[in-house]
């Protein structure tokens, strides 16, 4: 069995948002909606502050409450955990967007384009009306692994099988991979360091983990 | 250590998601109380019209509020486990049901849309439950806080309808107190349960809000209404007044509960651990759409 997980390794993040940009390029997301992004954190009190910086999206959950209250089926999940939404099925309800407990899904009604009403050159080329009035959210860029997979290449350590924010990330800080696999990167990661699944006492048993390692 | 940041209001559901609960719980609640203050004999036509005006206007206010309107027939395409497809499957039978009750006068077929409409609001209640991204909907306190308001909503139409009729009983306003009584119980009892598990700040804000007025609005001015009434032979007022200021203050709640108090969970950081992670494979429940 495969299970695809990502990690952040929040003591590496420099909260460049290189993650976001690249994936608002893969993916073309209009203007305000950023399917990964990048949290700036302020914590503790003075003098004893710290600042952290944490990536946030679809957690793609083993247990994921917005596939579960779907009324369309369109949210579903694939062997390999990463949970996905069949545009052509939605209703944009909303209901997927009030379960997420991490504030992942998105849903935009009429189209936007970052400069007004008329598309750029690329906006037209890559705008999609099927995922207009319907839910949005990270896809862990299910695409490129499937193609990746395809062609033999290993997610989490092939580009080209890897989800764009992780390949973009200059820190090394997002990871990706099989956590199945004793032996991958992620699972590497996890059993040398310390972490936390954002929520856990809901259950959802997310696929991402915050690696930190408190000073 | 854990800490949570980051919580807002969600307008994802707006008051178009609101008035289906309102109205949508009002009538569900008159379908299963009609057929209980006209026993033995069959509801009259009139007050079916008015709970099934009411169910439909909520669904229609949900219609409009969903991104993909003509798409609205996918929503009957996950029963097993989506409360929002049970409630679209249990209203769309509830219709023909209750009109032809109330056209054939048939007890037995109104007692059915009486049933359907209890699991209606209850389906109305379970969906809230299942929102886990809005800690003041997904607290279980909620399912019987929406019941019991449902239930004085209902009886309070109901009850206003006989009063007009002349043809209201006793026990009636009996039922009716016991209704308000454990509604004002509930309300306690999910205010306190929402505290005590760390709810967004801005969700207590929004329910401290609102609770003197609930609490007057809702339970005493109602109870001093009908009662008083009802002691001293008074005539209609007191049970139109008690009625309508207790369907109002349930409609306040609900709209307060969805539209004001509906604070996201917001982000959080985590108890640390160490170790490889025990893998949980991907949960599988029966009728969970699996893509392969």
């Amino acid at each position: 069995m495969t299970r695809y997980v990502m990690t952040a390794d929040l003591n590496r993040c420099v909260g460049c948002q290189t993650c976001t940009a690249a994936c608002k390029h893969t993916n073309a997301t209009p203007p305000e909606i950023q399917w990964r992004k990048v949290l700036d954190v302020e914590m503790g009190e003075f003098p004893d502050v710290e600042r952290i910086f944490m990536p946030v999206g679809c957690q793609h959950c083993a247990d994921p409450p917005c596939m579960h209250v779907c009324p369309s089926q369109a949210t579903a999940q694939r062997d390999d955990g990463i949970v996905t939404i069949d545009y052509d099925l939605c209703i944009g309800c909303g209901y997927c967007m009030v379960a997420c407990p991490y504030d992942a899904r998105y849903k935009v009604d009429e189209a936007r384009f970052a400069y007004g009403k008329k598309p750029s050159l690329t906006e037209a080329l890559r705008h999609d009306e099927g995922r207009l009035g319907v839910a949005q959210k990270c896809t862990f860029c299910a695409d490129r692994i499937d193609e990746g997979t395809a062609k033999g290449l290993t997610p989490g350590v092939d580009p080209e099988a890897t989800p764009a924010c992780v390949n973009s990330c200059i820190a090394n800080a997002l990871q990706f991979g099989d956590i199945e696999d004793e032996n991958s990167n992620v699972s590497e990661l996890l059993a040398e360091n310390t972490y936390f699944q954002m929520h856990e006492e809901l259950g959802t048993e997310t696929g991402f983990y915050y690696l930190w390692n408190e000073k | 250590m854990t800490i949570s940041f980051g919580s807002k209001l969600q307008t994802n559901w707006d008051w178009r998601a609101a008035f289906n609960f309102m109205f949508g719980g009002s009538g569900s609640a008159l379908l299963l109380m009609m057929a209980i203050f006209a026993a033995p004999q069959a509801a009259p036509l009139a007050l079916a019209l008015v709970a099934l005006v009411l169910v439909g206007f909520g669904l229609l206010m949900v219609w409009l509020e969903i991104g993909r309107p003509w798409r609205f027939l996918h929503v009957f395409f996950h029963p097993q486990t989506s409360w929002m497809t049970r409630e679209g499957s249990v209203g769309t039978v509830l219709f023909p049901v209750t009109i032809a009750g109330a056209l054939m006068h048939s007890v037995m077929l109104l007692a059915f849309a009486a049933v359907l409409g209890f699991v209606f609001l209850y389906c109305q209640a379970r969906i809230l439950k299942a929102a886990a991204g809005i800690p003041a909907w997904r607290e279980p306190a909620i399912v019987p806080l929406i019941i019991s308001t449902g239930l004085v909503e209902g009886t309070a139409i109901a009850m206003m309808f006989f009063q007009g009729m002349n043809s209201a009983a006793l026990w009636m306003p009996g039922l009716f107190t016991l209704f308000i009584a454990a509604r004002l119980w509930m309300w306690f009892a999910y205010r306190d349960a929402l505290a005590r598990g760390k709810a967004p700040a801005g969700t207590l804000q929004a329910l401290t809000k609102m609770h003197r007025e609930f609490i007057i609005a809702g339970c005493i001015v109602p109870l001093l209404c009908v009662l008083m009434t009802f002691a001293f032979e008074l005539g209609s007022w007191g049970t139109f007044l008690g009625g309508a200021v207790a369907l109002i203050s349930g409609w306040r709640l609900k709209y307060a509960i969805v539209v004001k108090a509906s604070f996201k969970q917001g982000y959080g950081i985590g108890k640390l651990r160490k170790g490889r992670p025990i893998i949980k494979p991907p949960v599988r429940r029966a009728g969970d759409p699996i893509q392969l």
